[in-house]
């Protein structure tokens, strides 16, 4: 275990390695010239070279990505060219937030998923199946903001149960996280389904069937645990795709989140945020997939950790 | 369905009624099970009687498709429904008809007053739950017992079924077991509460022969304590003379013949059941006639294989080195002269696969290898294809080894595509030619896989590996899925296809009795060597090595009034071939016993 865990650290430096360059690489293609938006339109000349040799930017790639990785690896992710203040610090300020947006998310994503899924496998063929099924697909295809324009129209304008935007109170938590939820749960409640159809074929069902135990036990204790193991290996990939949703969510919703950064940030060329947010989303979804893979042994004993 | 039924059903007072006088257990009348289908209800068991009384053993025997599965399943209440059901009939238990029982009924009886084993023990126990979890949960559900008193009857119990170290066993999980140990779990659940009927489904289908003798006996103990009565379905006649008082035959649903086994073996009635009967492999009396005729030392050697060993690495710790090796084959040497049968046989793990790989080039090998005096390996692309040309495969499972979506004439062809022979209509000439050679019609060519049977698709098998005309011919398990009369058949085929065309086989098979039917010469493997080879009569009349014997008595063999009543009990699993680096099996110097039968020393 120990052993493994050092494998996938050691991994892990690599792929925010590549992820760095990649990013930076990208960002220095980009047509939009940071400086001027710093400068502003106004701006002579001398003071866009000055801003530019100031930050450093009239380098060569290799310079500017060389000075920007030892750095990296100090620990410090740069000054925001507009915010005067450190990446780290407004990241940190802003990281719990999304944090627990996510969990809300997670959570949302389980609960609905997991229980269609379930319950479509075990009223297989029948019209409840069937419904599940097609709202699952809805949840699939409805872009992510229609999705939250349209909770906020329903739950919170017409029928005033939770706020319409903002942070602090469990109330504010909701309709975000169902709203980020819904494509995961869509996903989940298929997976789960085929998954749990196959498992209810098994051997070990029969058998426990002919125990005496009832539906129920069979269901939860028998089925539900070798059914949800490929789940959990979709948890840690879907943190990659939270972080696309939870730039479109927070700007719907106005969670004080990462996303917001990220987005005024692109907005305005503020590359050090970019590249903060970015490696720090690469660090979630490294994560993300480490933890699936080690609550899994726990579920199946015969996956041991290499 | 009346409430008292529901209430009466699982009381105490039953049992105690069920016990005194002659009074069946079980009765099963008139009871017929259909399957929906879009032609309407196909009946799968038609008109089935049958009366089970205390502490006797009654054997369902038939081939697959004769409803003897179906039959147990209804007798549970597990028929998957809505698409099979019970259309007519009655199954009596205690005061009851349990075909109209409710499920909430139903499950009281379920596991406490009948109980049921699988066959597949590998996938009858759920793999992500503890042993200990598994047999506590079926006293729980039935009993109002504490955790400690359950847990204590569950240790009980997988004592009761000779499980060594049943408390460590019970924090084990399936996958830590060997097949045999899961059997005996699966019987230790069934038996725990004192079933008054166990159902036994081809229990020891799945198990090698000498495991097989060690339930068989193991239920035959279990029943004279408890006084259960057992339903023992299975297709092997051999089991139903070890184990049966009395004997229902079953085909196509229907009864072909019962009644009490020393009779019904001695002096069947009806043809199917003699036509069973006959197929059966016997020991002992093999197509002697015609191998002794074939000369004993072979003319010419196709195949020579000389200090043949495969190992595989298993790797652990930080940096992934090879910690520990599997020796799956070591330091075996044999040959296989033209038109002769060579049989590997020996139990699961004891790395007769693995040979089989290795001489196709599957896995990677040291020693030396000849085919037909040319070295296998250190070949260049070309050299391996021509080898691969000579050796052709036919394996276990016909239904798996065959693509379902290609056709089965393009199948048969497909070998002499790959090798480049004949035109397209010549390759399809040659495929209908084989065709009628394995004795189906050419018509069959642009048909797929799933229109066949398993013995018509293991005929597709044998043709597409004689397509290219090999030298050599590995046959591995190939004839272990089919029923006793398709199995007679198809070797039959193979005896014939030999005279033909010269072929030597190497046929790999667990089965003794399929062995000694098929082979010219035989070698015994354990642990990934050779411990006894000689000629077939060398082997199966003078076994000299002690696994020899012990293979050869485990078989159950076909006539009840010769059952034997203690079989040597091997609690334990076989030792593992698994060393750590630097370390490795002793190997075992073959002796000349005379006349080339080579006997390896008794460790």
């Amino acid at each position: 275990m120990a052993a493994y865990l050092v494998r996938r650290l050691f991994q892990a430096i690599f792929i925010l390695l590549g992820v760095s360059v990649i990013t930076f690489a990208l960002l220095y293609l980009l047509p939009a010239d940071p400086v001027r938006q710093i400068a502003g339109r106004s701006a002579t000349a001398q003071t866009v070279e000055n801003i530019r040799h100031q930050l450093g930017l009239d380098q060569p790639f290799i310079v500017q990505y060389w000075r920007y990785l030892t750095g990296l690896v100090q620990g410090d992710l740069g000054r925001s060219y507009l915010q005067r203040s450190e990446v780290s610090e407004l990241i940190a300020a802003r990281l719990p937030a999304s944090l627990l947006l996510m969990a809300g998310a997670i959570a949302c994503e389980l609960a609905i998923g997991l229980t269609m899924g379930l319950v479509a496998a075990v009223r297989r063929g029948t019209v409840t199946d069937q419904t599940l099924m097609i709202a699952s697909f809805v949840g699939v295809s409805a872009p992510q903001f229609v999705v939250g324009l349209l909770l906020l129209y329903f739950f919170a304008v017409q029928l005033g149960w939770f706020p319409i935007g903002g942070y602090g109170t469990w109330r504010h938590l909701v309709l975000p996280s169902v709203a980020l939820g819904i494509l995961g749960a869509g996903w989940y409640s298929r997976m789960m389904r085929s998954s749990m159809i196959d498992v209810l074929r098994q051997d070990y069902i029969r058998t426990a069937r002919a125990k005496g135990l009832a539906r129920g036990t069979v269901l939860l204790r028998h089925a539900l645990p070798n059914a949800i193991l490929p789940v959990i290996a979709m948890i840690g990939i879907d943190i990659g795709l939270f972080m696309s949703g939870i730039v479109v969510i927070e700007s719907v919703f106005g969670w004080p989140g990462i996303g917001q950064l990220a987005w005024q940030a692109i907005q305005r060329v503020d590359i050090p945020i970019i590249m903060g947010v970015t490696l720090v989303s690469a660090c979630a979804i490294v994560l993300g997939n480490l933890l699936a893979d080690i609550v899994t042994p726990f579920i199946d004993p015969r996956i041991r950790l290499r | 369905m009346s409430e008292t039924a529901i209430i009466a059903a699982p009381g105490a007072e039953t049992p105690g009624a069920a016990r005194t006088g002659d009074m069946p257990v079980l009765d099963v009348d008139r009871l017929t099970i259909v399957a929906r289908s879009p032609a309407g209800d196909t009946p799968l068991v038609e008109d089935l009687s049958f009366e089970l009384r205390r502490g006797e053993t009654l054997c369902i025997a038939g081939e697959s498709g004769s409803g003897k599965s179906m039959t147990s399943l209804a007798i549970m209440g597990l028929l998957p429904q809505p698409a099979v059901r019970v259309a007519a009939g009655s199954i009596r238990f205690g005061g009851d008809d349990l075909t109209s029982l409710d499920e909430r009924a139903m499950r009281r009886i379920r596991g406490d007053r009948i109980a049921m084993i699988f066959q597949e023990p590998m996938t009858s126990l759920n793999p992500v739950l503890s042993i200990g979890r598994q047999l506590i949960e079926a006293i729980e559900t039935h009993t109002s017992e504490t955790r400690t008193q359950s847990r204590a009857r569950a240790i009980e119990a997988l004592k009761a079924v000779r499980i060594p170290q049943a408390e460590q066993r019970m924090r084990q999980y399936p996958h830590e077991l060997s097949g045999g140990m899961r059997q005996r779990v699966m019987i230790a659940m069934a038996l725990a509460l004192r079933p008054d009927i166990l159902i036994a489904d081809e229990p020891t289908t799945a198990l090698d022969v000498t495991v097989q003798g060690e339930v068989l006996e193991l239920l035959r103990d279990l029943q004279r304590e408890f006084g259960t009565s057992i339903i023992l379905i299975t297709h092997d006649m051999g089991v139903v003379a070890e184990m049966a008082d009395r004997v229902i035959v079953m085909r196509q649903g229907r009864i072909v013949e019962a009644g009490e086994a020393i009779p019904l073996f001695s002096a069947p009635r009806e043809p199917y059941t003699r036509a069973l009967l006959d197929a059966v492999p016997r020991m002992g009396d093999g197509m002697k006639g015609t191998a002794a005729a074939r000369s004993v030392k072979p003319v010419k050697p196709i195949l020579s294989v000389d200090g043949l060993t495969v190992r595989f690495d298993i790797k652990g710790g930080l940096l992934g080195r090879t910690t520990h090796r599997v020796h799956a084959v070591e330091n075996v040497g044999f040959q296989i002269g033209n038109c002769e049968t060579f049989s590997l046989v020996g139990e699961s793990g004891c790395g007769k696969s693995t040979i089989a790989k290795a001489l196709t080039g599957l896995v990677p090998f040291t020693g030396n290898v000849r085919l037909d005096g040319v070295p296998v390996s250190g070949l260049d692309r070309e050299g391996r294809k021509r080898v691969r040309r000579d050796i052709q495969m036919i394996f276990q499972d016909p239904f798996a080894s065959l693509d379902p979506r290609m056709r089965v004439g393009d199948l048969v062809g497909e070998p002499m595509v790959i090798h480049g022979i004949g035109s397209a209509q010549e390759r399809r000439d040659r495929v209908a030619a084989l065709f009628e050679r394995v004795g189906l019609t050419a018509d069959q060519l642009d048909r797929y896989p799933h229109e066949f049977s398993g013995g018509q698709r293991q005929r597709i098998c044998i043709a597409r590996a004689l397509a290219l005309r090999p030298k050599l011919i590995i046959a591995d398990e190939s004839v272990s899925a089919l029923d006793v009369s398709v199995q007679a058949r198809v070797l039959e085929l193979l005896k014939e296809l030999q005279n033909d065309f010269g072929i030597a086989y190497l046929f790999i098979s667990h089965d003794m009795a399929v062995v000694e039917n098929i082979s010219d010469r035989v070698a015994v493997m354990y642990l990934g060597q050779i411990v006894e080879m000689g000629t077939r009569d060398q082997i199966f009349s003078d076994p000299r090595h002690p696994y020899t014997k012990r293979l050869i008595d485990a078989v159950p063999v076909p006539d009840p009034s010769r059952k034997r009543h203690r079989f040597p009990r091997m609690d334990s699993d076989i030792p593992s071939p698994v060393y750590p680096l630097g370390t490795g099996p002793v190997r075992n110097a073959l002796v000349d016993m005379g006349e080339g039968h080579l006997v390896g020393a008794v460790s």
